[in-house]
């Protein structure tokens, strides 16, 4: 999740509506909106992998399979991220 | 932040984080996108990890996908110069 990094080292501790606490503030709230949007499509994913008829609780082997879900879902976002990267970088090294 | 009645706007520093983070927030936007439909794609059980197969497949969806969509543009393009009207495109 290393593009989600957000820095929260802040600058002047001022509170003060200064331009550089509000470009902190801001990058904190697209840092949250970008983890419940990956959260948001996660759930969904899995949710349609491991969990058939839905019974009266989430069983052993479907509470294993969302945990393994949820790690390879960050593996397909961080493999999709790298691979689009590299292709912007061959557009932008074409023009 | 200048408060001299232009507004926020005015700082060149905010106006140009604003671009760069506009700009990060489509790269966001487009992976999320791509990461779903690619997993309907190439997913299969979900394993204890990705096997290099099904990277593969991640990847080749990735091209694929921004390969269509200047397929798209393209041909949209080309149709509405030749033919000089949209509408009549659609009516196909």
């Amino acid at each position: 999740m290393d593009s989600f990094g957000s820095d929260f080292s802040s600058g002047a501790g001022s509170g003060k509506m200064d331009t550089g606490s509000i470009m902190e503030q801001v990058k904190v709230q697209i840092a949250v909106a970008n983890a419940q949007e990956l959260l948001q499509r996660m759930t969904d994913k899995c949710f349609k992998k491991c969990i058939g008829k839905p019974g009266g609780t989430l069983d052993n082997s479907e509470q294993k399979c969302i945990a393994m879900c949820m790690d390879r879902y960050m593996d397909a976002w961080n493999t999709v991220s790298r691979a689009y990267n590299s292709r912007l970088q061959k557009e932008r090294a074409r023009i | 932040v200048k408060m001299d009645g232009q507004g926020v706007a005015a700082d060149p520093q905010l106006q140009q984080f604003i671009e760069v983070e506009s700009q990060k927030q489509r790269f966001q936007q487009l992976v999320h996108q791509m990461t779903e439909v690619c997993w309907e794609k190439c997913m299969d059980k979900p394993g204890p990890k990705l096997d290099s197969r099904t990277e593969t497949c991640f990847v080749n969806c990735v091209e694929r996908f921004i390969d269509t969509s200047q397929f798209i543009l393209n041909r949209l393009e080309q149709t509405q110069r030749s033919r000089g009207s949209f509408s009549e495109t659609m009516s196909d």
